[in-house]
C-alpha cells in the first residue's frame, strides 16, 4: 500500500517536474560510469585478473593480492613514510593557518593585512608541476639558489632532496608554503564574525590581546577547526600522488615511496592490474575508518560532526 | 595608592600591547617576503645573465638584463602545442564543468523536486569512496577514451565539492517566493533557471568556472595517466619534461664548438626560469582581478549544511 503511493507519488513528480529530472539524467549517468562502474571494479582486488576473460571472468583470489602487498619487502616502508608524511603534514599544515588567522586579524592596518593576505595566497596558484620544478631547481646540487645562499653563509653545498633526513621536511614545509594563505581564509572569515561585544567585555576586564586571542577567538573558531580536521583526518592515506611522485629521485625514493606513487607504478607502468586495486582499496578503506571513526569521535567529545 | 596600582597596571597592559603589534607587524612582513621571494627570484632570475645567475650573484635584482632565455624557450616547439591543448582543454572542460555542476545543483536546489535526497547522497558517497586509479582506467579505456582529448575533460566533468557549493548559493541566496511568483506567471523551470536563477547567481558561477578553470590549467596527473602522443600532451606535461626531467632546454646537436655549447648549458638554466612564467602568465595576470571571487568561494563553501 505504502509501496504504491510511492510510485504513484514519484510518477506524478515526474510529469509534475520532469525538467529537473531530464537535467539531472547526464549528472546520473556521469556518476554511474565514472564513479559506481570503477566502484563495481574494485572487486577486481580479489581477482585474478586476465584481460581477457574481464572482470566477471576472472577466478576469484579471495586475499592474495592483499597478502602480497604485507608482505613485500617494502610495505612498511610505504606504510611508515604515507602515514608519517600525513601526519606531519596534519600536524604543521593545520595548525599554522590558524595561527596565521590569529595574528593577521590583529594587524591595525587595513592596507597592510589585504597586502599580506592577497601575497600569502599567490602560492596557491602554482601548478604542482611548477612547485616541484621550482623546489628542483632552488635546491639543485651546482646552480641551486639555496646552495648559492648557503656558500654565503659559508657553508657547503648540498644535494637537498637527496639528503633521506630532509625529504619530509622539505615535502612538508613548501606545502606550508603553498597552502598556508588560502588555508586561513576560511579562520579569516570565521574571526570576522566574532561578537564584538565579546572583545569589549575582554577589554574592559583588562584582557591583552593574546589572552583576548586564547580566550575569545580561539573557542569561537573551534566548530570550523573540528569540520576542517575531520575532513583532513579522513584523507590520511591519500598523499597528493602528483607531488610525492614529482619529488622523487632514486636517491630518496626509501623516503618517497607512498602508497598512491607504489599504486600508480605497479598498475600502470608494471601493468599488474588486480594487485595495484587491492593496494588502492586497501588505502581507501582506511581512510573511511578513519572519516567514520573521527566523526564519531568529535560528535561524542566536540558535539560536532559532519554528517 | 589603590589609584596608582591601578595606573600601573593599564601602562603595564598598554605596553605588553603595544608590544605585541610591533612584533606582529614585523613577523607578518617577514612572512610575505618568504611568500613572494621564491616567485620573486624566478622573475628576476629569468631575465638575468645565466653566467651572474649560475655563479649565484642574482638573489634580489636582476643582472645582465636579457631577454635571451625567453626567445630560446619560445622556439620550442612542444611549449606552443602544449600551451594551444592546454586552452582547448580548459575552455572545452570548463564550459562541460558549468552545464553539468548547473544541471546538478538546480534540481538538488529545489526543495519540491522528490528525488533531491537520492541525487544528492548519490553524488556525495563519491566523495569519500571511488574505486582507485586501476577501475577507473579500465572504465575510461573500455570508453575508447584513452590518449584523446575527451580523456582530458570527460573522466573529470563534475565535481561534488562545486555542486555543493553551487547548491548553497542557490537555496540560501535566492528567496523561494521568486519562483512562486515566477509559476504563477506562467514560467516553468526551465524559464525560471535560466531567466531568474542564473542571471541571480553570477558571483557563484564565476568562482565555480574559475575554480575549474585553473584545475584545468594545472593539471598534471590526467595527462599523465591518459595520453601518450606528444601533440595531445598539455602545458604541464611539457613542463615537467623540462622542468623535472633532467633532459637539457635547447640542446640540439650541431656544431661541437665547446664556448656555444658552455652558452647553451648556461642558458637552459634561466630558460627554465622562462618556461616557469610562461606557463604561469596567464593565471598570474588575471590572478589580481579574480582573488577576491576565490575567497568569495571558500567561504561560501565554508557554510556547513
Amino acid at each position: 500500500m505504502q509501496a504504491e503511493g510511492f510510485w504513484r507519488r514519484l510518477k506524478k513528480d515526474i510529469c509534475r517536474n520532469w525538467i529537473l529530472y531530464v537535467m539531472v539524467l547526464p549528472v546520473i549517468v556521469y556518476y554511474v560510469i565514472f564513479a559506481y562502474f570503477p566502484m563495481y571494479g574494485v572487486t577486481m582486488a580479489f581477482k585474478d585478473y586476465k584481460i581477457k576473460k574481464g572482470i566477471l571472468g576472472s577466478p576469484w583470489v579471495g586475499f592474495a593480492h592483499f597478502q602480497r602487498f604485507f608482505s613485500t619487502y617494502n610495505f612498511k616502508t610505504i606504510l611508515k613514510n604515507t602515514l608519517e608524511i600525513n601526519i606531519y603534514g596534519l600536524l604543521v599544515g593545520f595548525s599554522l593557518p590558524i595561527i596565521f588567522a590569529l595574528f593577521l586579524n590583529y594587524l591595525k592596518s587595513n592596507k597592510l593585512k589585504k597586502t599580506v593576505q592577497m601575497v600569502s595566497y599567490a602560492p596557491h596558484f602554482i601548478s604542482v608541476v611548477v612547485l616541484c620544478g621550482m623546489i628542483r631547481i632552488f635546491m639543485d646540487l651546482d646552480t641551486g639558489v639555496l646552495n648559492s645562499l648557503r656558500n654565503l653563509a659559508g657553508l657547503e653545498s648540498v644535494d637537498f632532496l637527496s639528503v633521506k633526513a630532509w625529504y619530509k621536511d622539505i615535502y612538508v614545509w613548501t606545502g606550508v608554503w603553498q597552502g598556508l594563505g588560502w588555508d586561513a581564509i576560511i579562520y579569516m572569515s570565521a574571526l570576522a564574525g566574532v561578537d564584538m561585544q565579546l572583545h569589549e567585555a575582554a577589554i574592559i576586564d583588562g584582557a591583552t590581546k593574546l589572552q583576548r586571542m586564547r580566550y575569545v577567538d580561539l573557542p569561537s573558531l573551534k566548530p570550523t577547526i573540528i569540520m576542517l580536521l575531520i575532513l583532513n583526518l579522513g584523507n590520511m592515506m591519500s598523499i597528493g600522488f602528483d607531488k610525492a611522485y614529482l619529488l622523487q629521485n632514486p636517491l630518496n625514493l626509501a623516503e618517497s615511496e607512498v602508497i598512491s606513487t607504489y599504486v600508480y607504478k605497479q598498475g600502470l607502468l608494471d601493468a599488474n592490474y588486480a594487485y595495484s586495486t587491492a593496494v588502492g582499496l586497501f588505502s581507501s578503506i582506511i581512510n573511511l575508518f578513519l572519516l567514520v571513526g573521527f566523526n564519531a569521535l568529535a560528535k561524542k567529545v566536540a558535539k560536532e560532526s559532519l554528517f | 595608592m589603590q589609584k596608582l596600582r591601578e595606573k600601573l597596571y593599564r601602562y603595564r597592559m598598554k605596553y605588553s600591547d603595544r608590544m605585541f603589534d610591533a612584533f606582529n607587524i614585523i613577523f607578518m612582513c617577514i612572512l610575505a617576503l618568504v611568500f613572494i621571494w621564491p616567485l620573486w627570484f624566478v622573475v628576476i632570475a629569468a631575465v638575468s645573465d645565466p653566467i651572474q645567475v649560475n655563479i649565484g650573484n642574482v638573489l634580489l635584482w636582476p643582472k645582465g638584463f636579457t631577454i635571451d632565455s625567453f626567445i630560446e624557450t619560445l622556439k620550442y616547439s612542444l611549449i606552443w602545442s602544449g600551451y594551444g591543448n592546454t586552452i582547448f582543454y580548459t575552455v572545452v572542460g570548463t564550459c562541460l564543468n558549468i552545464v553539468m555542476t548547473v544541471c546538478a545543483a538546480y534540481p538538488l536546489s529545489r526543495s519540491d523536486f522528490m528525488a533531491r535526497k537520492f541525487v544528492f547522497y548519490l553524488l556525495l558517497i563519491t566523495m569519500y569512496f571511488g574505486g582507485g586509479l586501476i577501475p577507473t582506467y579500465m572504465v575510461v579505456r573500455n570508453l575508447g577514451l584513452v590518449n584523446t582529448r575527451w580523456a582530458m575533460i570527460i573522466p573529470g566533468a563534475c565535481s561534488v565539492y562545486n555542486v555543493i557549493i553551487t547548491r548553497t548559493y542557490f537555496r540560501t541566496s535566492i528567496p523561494e517566493s521568486l519562483f512562486e511568483a515566477a509559476t504563477l506567471d506562467g514560467a516553468n523551470s526551465f524559464q525560471y533557471l535560466t531567466k531568474i536563477v542564473l542571471p541571480l547567481s553570477k558571483p557563484i558561477l564565476a568562482v565555480i568556472a574559475l575554480y575549474y578553470a585553473v584545475g584545468h590549467w594545472n593539471d598534471y596527473y590526467t595527462a599523465l595517466i591518459y595520453l601518450r602522443d606528444n601533440d595531445l600532451l598539455p602545458l604541464q606535461s611539457v613542463l615537467r619534461d623540462l622542468l623535472l626531467s633532467n633532459k637539457i632546454l635547447g640542446e640540439q646537436g650541431g656544431f661541437n664548438m665547446s664556448e656555444e655549447v658552455e652558452r647553451r648549458r648556461l642558458l637552459a638554466l634561466t630558460m627554465r626560469y622562462s618556461t616557469i612564467i610562461i606557463s604561469t602568465l596567464p593565471v598570474l595576470v588575471i590572478y589580481p582581478f579574480v582573488q577576491k571571487y576565490f575567497v568569495k568561494g571558500v567561504m561560501i563553501g565554508s557554510v556547513k549544511e
